[in-house]
Parts: C-alpha cells; sequence; structure tokens
C-alpha cells in the first residue's frame, strides 16, 4: 500500500446557477495573456450541448483518455511510437476555430467615428490577426441556456443510448449547468503521452502541473485529455492547464473559482488514496464497473490501521486531521452522492459531481408530487437519469438513482422538521440514511459555510527535507520570485531578446493586436 | 583574394559556425529554458499540416543521416563493399528522392507560412526566416545532382567527404580538397555551415530534444516529490 493525498472537488450541480463567476475570475488570474485568450481552465457549459471545443465528450473523434486493450492499458491516442509517429502532424489536435477565434470589438470606433447618417458600431475583430470577423461563430458557452437549435445541440454524447427526439419538444426539455475545469486525475493521459516528460503530478497533493520549461510544445497532451482540459498558448508555444491555483491550496485557501462561486456549490477535502490499485482499477473490462472501482482506491481515514499506515507514507498530521474533515470524501465515498465525470475515459477522474434534481414532470397534471410514499419516483424527474449516468457514471442508472433519491430524501426530512416541526424517520430508512448523517449533509451541501465547504490543510514545505523544518527548504523560497516568464528570477525587461521572441503580452487592454 | 575566401571559408569558418552553434545552443538551453520549443502553429491552422509537415520532417530527417554518413564515412570503411562510383550513384539517387519528398513539403509549407494570415501575423522573423534559408539551401542541394552527374567517378565526393574527415579531426589542409570544386558545392557548405550557425536563435533548437527517451520511460505516469 501507497498512500497518498489528495485535494479533490466536489461541484454541487443541484446549485449551480450558471453565472459563470468561476470562469471570469479564473480567467482574470490565469489566462490574460496573448496565445490563451481562448483559453478557458474553467468554463461552464449548459448541457445537453456539445460544449467547448466543440464536441470534446465523443473520443472516437478526438482520441483522449484510455483503453485497455488486451488487458493492458494504453493510451488512446496510441502507444509510445504510434504517438511519436504522429509528432511532425497530429491529425487529433482540434483546430482553434474548435474552441473559437479569439475576438475583441472595436470599441473605440464608438467614440472615434465620423459624423455619419447611421450610429457607429463596434465590429469584433480576430485576437490573432487584427482582422474583422463577419461573425463570431462559436465559444466557451455558446449554447448558453440552451442557445441554438436542439437538432446541433442533440449531437451531445449523452444522448448516446437515448431516444433524443421527445426531448427537442418544448413540453419535454431540460437543462442543467456543467462547470468544467481540470480533473487532476489519479491516472492522468496527458502525463502518459507528453514525450518530453514535462508533465506530473504532485506526490503531496495531486495537484497536475506542467513545467512551463520542460516543454516543448509537442502537444500530445491536448490530444490525450479526454476533457481537452489541457491548452495550447499559441504564442509562447508550450502547453498550459489549470494549475488548481496551487499557491493558494499550499497556503491553505480554496481555489479562485471556489473561493468566488455565488452560489457555494464547490467544495474541496482532502481524500486519501492507494496508488498502488490506479492501475487495476482504471483496467476493469466493463466500463460500468469502474466508477465503483475507483471507490475502492480510497482509504478510509477514520480507520485505525490506515492512520498508522499513512503516517509511515508520510502524511502529515494536519493531512490526516484534514482527510477526517473532507466534505469531498463525505459526499463521494459515505453518502455516494458525487460522481466523476465521465468515468468510462479511466483517468480516475477528481472533480466530483452532485447531479441536479429537477423538477417532476406532469407535476400539475398530477395534483401532488409525492404521491407514492414519502419520496417520489426519480424517474419522473425531468432530466432523464439516463442522461445523468452517461456523464457520471458511464450510463450506470443505479448509483445516480441512488444519490437523487438521498437528496430528495434530505429535502423532505428538513422540510418537515423545520415546517411542519415532524421528525419524518421513514424517509430516511429508505434511503439508508440516519438523523446524524442527514444533519452533515443539510450542513454541508445546503448550508454550505465557508469553513464546511473547504478544509484545506496548509503543504507543509518544511517537510521537504531531511528532518522536519529543514531551514534551508523552509525559508530558501522566502523573497524569491513568484510567477515567471522563463529566464530563472530575471526581470525580462528587455523587449529584444537574443532568443526566441517575446514571451508575454496583454491581451485584456481592449486593444486590436 | 580566392584563396583568402577558400581558406577563409573552408578552414576557419566551420569551427567558428561549430562554436556559435554549441556555446550557444548550450546557452540558450542554460540561460532560456522557456524559448526551447518546437514552436508548433498546427493550432492555429491544420490544413497543409498532415502533408506539408510530415514530407518536410521526413525528407529533411533521412537527408541529414544521408549527409552524416556520407561525409563522415572513410573510404577504406566502404570499400570492400562498393566502389565510390557505386557510392555517388547511390547517393545521388537518394538525395533526389528525399530531397524532393522534402521540397514538396517545404512548398505546402512556405504557402502555409508565408499565405495563410493568421500564420503570417503570428509568425516571429526567425519562423519565416529558417523556412526560406532551408528552402534556397535545398535548391542548391538538388542542383548539386546534375553537377555531380557529370563526373560519375566518385572524385568530388571523395574530396568533399575528405574535407569533412579532415575538419572534424582537426587536421590541417582541409581546404585542399575543396579549392577546386563547383560553385554550387562551394554554396551549399557555407549555406550549410552558416545554418549551424543561426541553429541556436532560432526554432531548430527543438532538434536538441527530440523524445527519444520517452519510449524508454518505463512508467507512463510521473509522479514529484517535493
Amino acid at each position: 500500500m501507497r498512500i497518498r493525498a489528495q485535494i479533490g472537488m466536489v461541484l454541487n450541480l443541484d446549485k449551480c446557477i450558471g453565472c459563470h463567476t468561476c470562469s471570469v475570475t479564473c480567467k482574470n488570474i490565469w489566462t490574460s495573456r496573448q496565445g490563451v485568450e481562448y483559453a478557458w481552465f474553467n468554463n461552464v457549459e449548459t448541457k445537453p450541448g456539445i460544449g467547448y471545443p466543440v464536441d470534446w465528450e465523443n473520443q472516437d473523434k478526438w482520441n483522449g483518455g484510455w483503453v485497455s486493450k488486451n488487458g493492458k492499458l494504453q493510451p488512446k491516442i496510441g502507444g509510445k511510437f504510434r504517438l511519436l509517429a504522429k509528432i511532425f502532424a497530429n491529425p487529433d489536435l482540434p483546430e482553434i476555430d474548435d474552441y473559437y477565434e479569439p475576438f475583441t470589438f472595436n470599441y473605440a470606433h464608438l467614440q472615434n467615428a465620423p459624423e455619419m447618417t447611421t450610429p457607429p458600431v463596434a465590429r469584433p475583430h480576430s485576437m490573432i490577426t487584427g482582422e474583422v470577423m463577419e461573425k463570431p461563430e462559436w465559444g466557451p458557452n455558446w449554447e448558453e441556456i440552451l442557445g441554438g437549435e436542439f437538432k446541433k445541440r442533440s449531437k451531445d454524447y449523452n444522448f448516446k443510448t437515448i431516444e433524443k427526439e421527445i426531448y427537442g419538444q418544448f413540453e419535454n426539455t431540460f437543462m442543467m449547468y456543467l462547470p468544467r475545469l481540470c480533473e487532476h486525475c489519479l491516472n492522468p493521459s496527458c502525463v502518459a503521452a507528453c514525450p518530453s516528460g514535462a508533465i506530473y503530478k504532485r506526490e503531496e497533493d495531486g495537484i497536475v502541473l506542467i513545467d512551463q520549461d520542460k516543454c516543448r510544445g509537442w502537444r500530445m497532451c491536448v490530444s490525450a485529455c479526454p476533457y481537452k482540459k489541457i491548452y495550447y498558448n499559441w504564442q509562447s508555444g508550450k502547453s498550459e492547464k489549470c494549475t488548481f491555483c496551487y499557491p493558494r491550496i499550499e497556503s491553505g485557501e480554496p481555489t479562485i473559482c471556489s473561493e468566488t462561486c455565488v452560489g457555494r456549490i464547490r467544495s474541496l477535502g482532502v481524500i486519501l488514496y492507494d496508488a498502488d490499485k490506479i492501475e487495476e482499477m482504471a483496467n476493469m473490462s466493463d466500463e460500468k464497473d469502474l466508477y465503483e472501482a475507483q471507490l475502492k482506491i480510497f482509504l478510509d481515514p477514520n480507520n485505525k490501521y490506515i492512520q498508522a499506515e499513512a503516517k509511515k507514507n508520510g502524511i502529515p498530521d494536519s493531512w490526516m486531521e484534514a482527510a477526517q474533515n473532507s466534505p469531498v470524501y463525505k459526499m463521494a465515498i459515505d453518502w455516494k452522492v458525487a460522481f466523476p465525470l465521465h468515468p468510462e475515459y479511466r483517468t480516475l477522474p477528481m472533480v466530483w459531481y452532485i447531479p441536479p434534481l429537477s423538477p417532476i414532470q406532469n407535476a400539475i397534471e398530477k395534483g401532488v408530487i409525492n404521491n407514492r410514499g414519502p419520496i417520489p419516483n426519480v424517474e419522473e424527474l425531468r432530466i432523464p437519469i439516463r442522461y445523468l449516468a452517461n456523464m457520471l457514471t458511464a450510463g450506470d442508472d443505479k448509483p445516480i438513482i441512488f444519490a437523487l433519491k438521498r437528496m430528495i430524501a434530505m429535502r423532505n426530512f428538513m422540510r418537515a422538521k423545520r415546517v411542519d416541526n415532524v421528525i419524518l424517520t421513514e424517509v430516511l430508512d429508505e434511503v439508508g440514511l440516519t438523523e446524524d448523517m442527514v444533519d452533515d449533509m443539510y450542513r454541508t451541501m445546503a448550508l454550505a459555510a465557508y469553513e464546511d465547504r473547504f478544509v484545506i490543510p496548509t503543504n507543509h514545505k518544511e517537510y521537504a527535507g531531511e528532518t522536519p523544518f529543514d531551514n534551508e527548504i523552509a525559508f530558501d523560497t522566502r523573497s524569491s520570485c513568484g510567477f515567471s516568464f522563463g529566464n530563472g528570477c530575471s526581470e525580462g525587461s528587455t523587449t529584444a531578446t537574443l532568443f526566441g521572441g517575446k514571451t508575454h503580452s496583454n491581451t485584456m487592454n481592449g486593444n486590436i493586436p | 583574394m580566392n584563396t583568402f575566401l577558400d581558406q577563409f571559408f573552408f578552414g576557419y569558418y566551420p569551427y567558428v559556425a561549430m562554436t556559435i552553434f554549441i556555446v550557444g545552443s548550450a546557452l540558450r538551453y542554460d540561460r532560456d529554458q522557456y524559448t526551447w520549443k518546437a514552436d508548433s502553429s498546427q493550432l492555429l491552422r491544420k490544413k497543409g499540416m498532415l502533408w506539408g509537415s510530415n514530407l518536410f520532417h521526413i525528407g529533411i530527417i533521412l537527408l541529414f543521416f544521408g549527409h552524416f554518413v556520407g561525409l563522415l564515412t572513410p573510404e577504406w570503411v566502404y570499400h570492400p563493399f562498393m566502389s565510390a562510383g557505386t557510392k555517388q550513384i547511390i547517393a545521388m539517387t537518394a538525395g533526389s528522392i528525399f530531397g524532393t519528398m522534402c521540397l514538396v513539403g517545404m512548398l505546402i509549407l512556405l504557402n502555409r507560412r508565408l499565405f495563410d494570415k493568421r500564420i503570417r501575423k503570428t509568425s516571429k522573423f526567425s519562423d519565416t526566416f529558417i523556412l526560406i534559408y532551408l528552402f534556397a539551401q535545398l535548391l542548391l542541394g538538388l542542383l548539386t545532382v546534375p553537377y555531380s552527374a557529370q563526373h560519375l567517378d566518385g572524385s568530388s565526393m571523395i574530396a568533399l567527404a575528405n574535407w569533412a574527415q579532415y575538419i572534424t579531426s582537426f587536421r590541417m589542409g582541409a581546404t585542399n580538397f575543396i579549392v577546386s570544386e563547383a560553385w554550387v558545392f562551394k554554396l551549399h557548405l557555407v549555406l550549410g555551415m552558416t545554418l549551424f550557425a543561426i541553429f541556436p536563435f532560432t526554432r531548430l533548437v527543438h532538434i536538441w530534444s527530440v523524445p527519444v527517451q520517452y519510449l524508454t520511460r518505463t512508467n507512463y505516469q510521473i509522479v514529484r516529490r517535493r
């Protein structure tokens, strides 16, 4: 057993209002530079829809993730030789138009236009060529609130086993939001596909990062990531990705997308896992077993034996304590209400989603909602169970039904308790909950106070040395430079450089390039 | 005057170019890792990459190894197997085939680099320059084929190989092999040496980083400790 810790995230889709605050704060911090204008480390998609980049979920098209071939795991883009054969021209690489051509509007024209018979118009200009674009055709939230025709949106991969035609009718339509970011997988295919070995997973907190100095821009990671969450910076020639805001995480603060989430849908916490089990559990022959298999990798932080083993594996006590109070462990493993996104990609993603409840179909005609005992039939929910299952459990309905029932039970129980002052234990019995559990669920998922949502231990840099509190390591980085664009801690203030071109420039200033 | 130019370009310049090549590469690798990259523009325009980039790269890699083996193999190594004349015929045939592959690929890439608005706008000077430079060098190289065909005894080839072997083994008198060769060979050589001199200042540095170690990596996953 090799015990490692990971900071995981849970997104409670039941509470997501699709406001894009996460996307915007993330963009302001991380991708406001030339070359990554088109990149959104975090974006929010309206489902059903084909998303950003177009049809990203369809791995028959993009060849991301892993396949289990003759009992062995292998990246879907191919083994090592096949991957290197694609290095001169990668047939699986999206073009920037699959994301969108970044653009800005010529706002200055509104002020500078000469006297004209018609009011001046700010036209879109490409951020790559600077030329006028006739019309922007795609973007990170192009299908916002079911924008666009159903015929196009219904190409959504999650409809694959569903008779989808009826959902195009107005009476049967449904929607949900899906905020997406890097999954910081336990079995990342981007790491596996990087020919330079520049991408790595951090042992202490599981964050997956790209070493910008080691990256040579072979761009295999972009194809290999099934979530299309690695972006090629066309100016710097290096790939970039969500960093899980690691400088914030290291000091015990939540990522910026979590911090600014107005719906309080995001939780962060420690999960302990056994690294020796990863390969076996990602290699289940039946895709539907992958969700359950992934759960088997995680370790119970309240188990005395695990605690002792974790200590031997160098997990600090503060991390063990955080693991015991982890909201992520509770929701994903204890209560089983949160699920990994597309486990069939076999990357063992570590950003988990609580499926959204939705209104009951035909509730008005039926007169009552819960006419079948205390808990209504979840099959009557507006969002088809199979659609959620295709997204979160590789098509297995049972875990989704179980989770939705638990969430409805929590609502019924708390409503009865608060409004009618009745303790409805029979509601809980049906879904295997106790009063204590439901109280905790209510506090973690519904109230979701800041300190309950974010249980993040600080990163003990001092433990990195030979002895605890190794002064050289603890204080070595103090007062040194933070983020820089290569060339060590040099300011890089000269515009002319002997080697290569400029490394970065601001493109959020409203000027057309 | 001519003797001075010959002495300079074929006696001293090779060492100047090699020094810039090695020291320049080392400095850039040490100082500016962030600029060390293949600098692909495939994301911006996919069209032309599949044929253009593959033909160009495969062609030029084969040409490189052809030159490497052809110039640096001593006569006594291949003599038991073939005459110099045979070797020259092989070199001319292989060079023509690979050269044509590379030429087709390069035409596609040049067209893309110069006439695709996105690519042109985002190109650095060195990106366009190196492509045109390689194009000129390739044309010169292909032009040597008809010149070689005028004398098929392999004498010219042996002279060039001797020069290269004298230079790489630091022996005096390398220039003497070159002085009487045709102008195409001389110009091709000078451009070739200059290519080494400008190498560290262009995207060509990605050649140093051919990811062969990927094939020997035992694990797919990479985990870094603190």
